[in-house]
């Protein structure tokens, strides 16, 4: 399957550039950052889930010795609600201004109502408690089924849907063909609804920033994000410093998955440190992570299935409601966009739902919407498979979208290799294998496919050739997934050096050129096209080089293995001239070397991936464990496979945990339960099998190497495969997440009533 | 902002004095782990830490004459597994003990931290309580000898006078045919914190129990002793019927809340289960098939 034979670094395991420091402690987390002079900040939270707030008083907190400044709502641009989106990516600063600090009402509890810096910390939550906020109490909801009830308090009065003020604030839909029509030919049709929990991305490094503002407002921001633009651009809008007088420099950042694209700290460390005079460092705790940054939806979806007896899907549709949170934005569009697109279906009605409630405001999760969307169609597509005596697979394959499918959300597929990692999941020795003896406990498989859309965007790369010959090559994005090793590659195998010798490094936002977000699994995608121009301009220049040393015509130059070489025999008899020679003939020849391309990149294709669970449930503790897992995937080229089969396990790992524990448990006074890594379980090493990779390359032919993005596939598959297991594990279905040692014991002894529905 | 101050004196009297003379604003330190984490989360700011790890006694493990062991309340997980004899006489109190927290919390952790703590779910004292640890305190009018399970007096409370320190746990000399084993039902494999634990301790003879205990944590306010599991064990030769009776009476005892880690319906049927297998455990350690 790998079309990839004779290239040196592209799709060899080199050695990460990061590894050495992240192992030994050295790389510099946003919360390693200290400036002469800094001092602290907190944030004062909302204890209400809901609440009007009448009043702020901060003068006993202003006057706590220690304290440097104060800031509300007050010192944050507004972006009046009727004036309309003000759009920075998917982000509305209307809905940024007013998360980052409640205006006139307090909408989850953790929501942001002052902040505060002073020269401790201690002294800072201190002052915090100091300051007295006059609160009117309003009713307020979390679930969907409450904030949808008639009487359910509505969060942003100016909404309306259907007419009236209601907290559904957006509805998109896919369509094809006709599903009344399609259903009509149906044989068999399946309907079901599924919850899920919300559930947090879970990275390890909590928010943290170190923001110092000079007299003459020039601004440098520390912190980690997956996106320093992101972050100037947000703080700019937030604060109104110009982004010319905002350098955002990237920290090595310890873990986003999504989370990390948009702000919280930033703007507020930005007033402080400019009220203040004083560089401001300010770090979140776990607690605040839980409470006030964005988890993904809850969510309720139905979903609806026919198909004839020859095993061909003719109708589906799909209604998924997420949960937004505080502020509209729920990822609906890669819900109702993503779950049925492995699926040539003719007739296919596809929904989404977006309903606030008083929760912290979502962020993007890996394949934002996906999982949940696929979650409940590959679990009812299991459930059409059985009633047809079909093998699950079989049956996917016979349904498959393929090149020439037109997906309901738009595109008409090019050359896609969803088929292929089907082919590769029934060929794999895991699908082959029998289950084994689970030794009293009982054993189950299954089996889901997913896709995610991808993307390209914009992306800014310098590279240039140092005086002794080697290569830095400048990015613009936050490396969270193995770019600045798989750019290092691409790089080497250009130029045809050692990849040791070609630096890669993350510019800050004054040092390279525009570079969108980490995010969309766009990175590698992007940013390697941009070094791929620029060091083909490079090659440009040093065979012009040689060519003037030889007195030849740079046509006649020819560069290979490191060095330019005569094209061929007629172009005259030279020594090869190394990228070391002409680097120090440099200065004689015409000056430095050296190129940079920006780009809106386009032509990323979307990914699909098709994974096989096995599961081991403990009926008498109700505890369903992974023991084998195997991810298929089409990776367009693993440039660097360690990395890809990284990216691909690590989704696994967290579609496992969002599967089996996680969750966001909220106690009666509507406030989460469980802020904190003890009881909010992510799975551990020990929770999980190796995961097995099967990476299917099928290149993109728009893009130099080939490149799919990798990064969101693999969780989109994984909670479906998990819950279609624990049902051929038990014979019983289960409808909602987290399927965790309660939920399942208490529905192994229910009495059976799922033959009845 | 208040001032914290530190103390880490190298005898018992030293300690005695100063932590009863701090009054309620000083903390005892052992390892830690439970302490710097409620200290960090700001749900305790004490004034004083009488840090108790320089003091020989109380980080000391000693085979007494007639066989049994006393174990100094500040030892670690990690020294308590290194030592060549103790996992061999009690692999229950060992496992249990062993169980806490990760490689990085075992080489601070301690048995009587655990239990000092107050937490009902705390993973050492089922198996402690199972064992019929004594344990040895002495405070300002003196050292005095308690039961383990009258330790704990209800979440994170003890029953140790103002001014009084955990000193050590005495583990009895056993007879042949003896063995114990602990098992705590947690939704992940490790870092969890148990929803049910079950500690067993018994003695078998010619096929027989002739004595066992049964300590249950996380399903009431304290862990329990459960003495009726120890009656139907006792006597029987662990068939289904005698398991089955002992179960029942673990699932009787339990006077769980529901909560974020659990169902009362849960643990109640957990506790059951837990004891059937943790007995399996124990008696085949005790009989070595
Ligand atoms: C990551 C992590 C994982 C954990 N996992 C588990 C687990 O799996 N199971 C489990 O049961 N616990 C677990 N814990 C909790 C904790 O590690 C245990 O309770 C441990 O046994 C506490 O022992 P310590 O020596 O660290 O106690 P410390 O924190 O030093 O003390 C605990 C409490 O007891 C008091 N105290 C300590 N010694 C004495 C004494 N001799 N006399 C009087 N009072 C005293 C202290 O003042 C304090 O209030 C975990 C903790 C962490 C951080």
């Amino acid at each position: 399957m790998n079309l990839v034979t004779n290239n040196k670094w592209i799709g060899q395991r080199t050695i990460r550039p990061d590894g050495m420091d992240k192992v030994t402690g050295r790389a510099q987390f946003a919360a390693d950052t200290t400036m002469p002079g800094m001092i602290w900040g907190k944030v004062l939270r909302s204890p209400h889930p809901h609440a009007r707030i009448r009043s702020i008083d901060t003068s006993k907190a202003e006057k706590l010795p220690g304290v440097k400044a104060v800031v509300t709502s007050k010192d944050i641009v507004d972006f009046p609600i009727e004036k309309g989106a003000v759009m920075l990516g998917i982000q509305d600063m209307r809905w940024m201004c007013r998360n980052v600090m409640a205006r006139d009402k307090a909408l989850f509890p953790g929501h942001p109502i002052a902040a505060v810096a002073a020269t401790t910390e201690a002294i800072a939550e201190e002052a915090c408690k100091l300051i007295e906020v006059d609160y009117e109490v309003l009713p307020w909801s979390i679930e969907i089924d409450d904030a949808l009830k008639l009487d359910a308090p509505i969060l942003h009065e100016f909404n309306k849907f259907d007419g009236k003020p209601s907290n559904i604030v957006g509805r998109l839909e896919h369509k094809k063909g006709d599903i009344a029509e399609g259903f009509k030919k149906a044989d068999i049709v399946i309907e079901r609804t599924f919850t899920t929990r919300p559930v947090h991305q879970g990275y390890i490094e909590p928010h943290a920033c170190l923001i110092s503002v000079a007299p003459d407002g020039k601004t440098t921001i520390w912190s980690s994000s997956q996106g320093q633009f992101m972050v100037r651009a947000m703080t700019a809008y937030l604060t109104g410093i110009p982004q010319s007088d905002i350098r955002a420099i990237p920290a090595e950042i310890g873990g986003g998955f999504g989370g990390k694209t948009i702000v919280y700290l930033e703007p507020l460390a930005t007033l402080l440190a400019k009220k203040s005079g004083r560089p401001v460092k300010m770090v979140m705790t776990r607690e605040e992570v839980m409470r006030a940054t964005g988890p993904t939806s809850g969510s309720k979806s139905t979903v609806k299935i026919g198909a004839t007896k020859d095993g061909k899907i003719v109708a589906a549709h799909g209604t998924f409601y997420l949960q937004a949170g505080a502020f509209p934005g729920s990822p609906i569009r890669g819900a109702a966009g993503c779950s049925f697109t492995p699926y040539d279906i003719p007739n296919l009605l596809s929904e989404g739902y977006d309903v606030c409630s008083n929760r912290s405001k979502v962020a993007a999760y890996r394949a934002p919407g996906a999982p949940i969307g696929a979650y409940a169609v590959e679990c009812v597509l299991d459930e059409v498979a059985e009633a047809l005596k079909m093998d699950p697979l079989d049956f996917r394959l016979k349904n498959a979208a393929k090149e020439g499918t037109k997906a309901a959300h738009g595109p008409v597929f090019p050359r896609i290799g969803y088929v292929e990692t089907v082919e590769a999941a029934k060929a794999s020795p895991h699908y082959a294998a029998p289950l084994g003896d689970g030794n009293g406990k009982l054993r189950g498989r299954g089996v889901a496919s997913g896709f995610w859309f991808n993307a390209g965007g914009e992306s800014s790369a310098q590279v240039n050739i140092t005086e002794d010959g080697n290569v830095v090559v400048t990015t613009g994005h936050p490396d969270i997934g193995g770019s600045r090793a798989g750019i290092a590659n691409i790089c080497a195998e250009l130029l045809g050096i050692d990849y040791r010798r070609v630096s890669v490094i993350i510019g800050d936002t004054q040092t390279v050129g525009f570079s969108n977000l980490t995010g969309g699994s766009r990175v590698l995608f992007a940013s390697s096209m941009v070094v791929t121009q620029s060091t083909e301009k490079i090659i440009q220049t040093l065979r012009e080089r040689a060519a003037k040393i030889w007195e030849i015509d740079p046509e006649a130059v020819k560069w290979e293995n490191g060095a330019a070489h005569p094209a061929s025999p007629n172009a005259g008899q030279f020594e090869p001239l190394t990228l070391e020679e002409l680097a120090e003939k440099a200065p004689a020849m015409g000056g430095p070397i050296g190129a940079g391309v920006q780009l809106n990149t386009q032509g990323a294709d979307g990914g699909f991936g098709t994974h096989v669970c096995d599961v081991e449930v403990d009926v008498d503790l109700g505890i369903a464990r992974v023991i084998r897992y195997t991810a298929v995937q089409d990776v367009g080229r693993a440039i660097h496979p360690g990395y890809v089969e990284g990216q691909l396990q690590g989704g696994v790992a967290q579609g496992i945990g969002w599967a089996l524990n996680e969750e966001y448990i909220y106690t009666k006074e509507g406030k989460v339960d469980n802020p904190g890594f003890l009881d909010y379980r992510m799975p551990v090493c020990s929770d999980l099998p190796m995961i097995d990779c099967i990476m299917v390359e099928i290149p993109n032919p728009k893009h130099p190497q080939g490149v799919k993005g990798v990064g969101e596939v693999p969780l989109v598959p994984v909670m479906a495969a998990v819950a279609n297991a624990i049902y051929n594990a038990l014979g019983k279905r289960f409808y909602a997440l987290p399927m965790s040692p309660p939920k399942v014991l208490e529905k192994l002894e229910a009495p059976m009533q799922e033959a009845a529905e | 902002m208040t001032e914290l101050r530190y103390l880490a004196p190298d005898t018992l009297d030293e300690a005695v004095g100063a932590f009863a003379k701090a009054g309620s604003a000083a903390r005892i330190l052992a390892g830690g782990t439970d302490l710097l984490v409620q200290m960090r989360s700001g749900v305790l700011k004490p004034g004083v830490i009488v840090d108790i790890k320089k003091i020989p006694e109380l980080t000391a493990i000693e085979q007494t004459a007639d066989g049994g062991f006393r174990i100094g309340a500040a030892v670690s997980g990690m020294a308590l597994a290194e030592h060549r004899n103790f996992g061999k006489v009690w692999p229950g109190v060992l496992e249990a003990v062993n169980l806490i927290g990760s490689k990085q919390v075992q080489g601070r952790a301690s048995a009587g931290g655990n239990l000092c703590n107050g937490s009902p779910a705390g993973d050492s004292v089922p198996a402690m309580v199972a064992a019929g640890a004594i344990v040895t305190v002495q405070g300002p009018d003196g050292r005095r000898e308690m039961k383990v399970e009258d330790v704990p007096a209800g979440p994170g409370r003890t029953n140790l006078k103002p001014g009084e320190i955990l000193v050590s746990f005495t583990l009895p000399q056993r007879p042949p045919g003896s063995s114990d084993a602990y098992l705590r039902m947690i939704p992940r494999t490790e870092m969890d914190i148990a929803v049910v634990g079950c500690g067993v301790s018994l003695t078998v003879k010619d096929g027989i129990v002739t004595s066992a205990r049964v300590g249950l944590g996380a399903v009431a306010p304290t862990v329990l002793l459960v003495e009726d599991a120890a009656k139907a064990l006792i006597g029987s030769k662990l068939d289904d019927a005698a398991l089955a009776k002992a179960a029942s009476a673990c699932s009787a005892a339990c006077r769980p809340i529901d909560d974020k880690r659990g169902t009362i319906a849960y643990r109640i049927k957990v506790a059951g289960v837990l004891l059937k297998r943790t007995a399996a455990i124990a008696a085949q350690r005790a009989t070595g098939k």
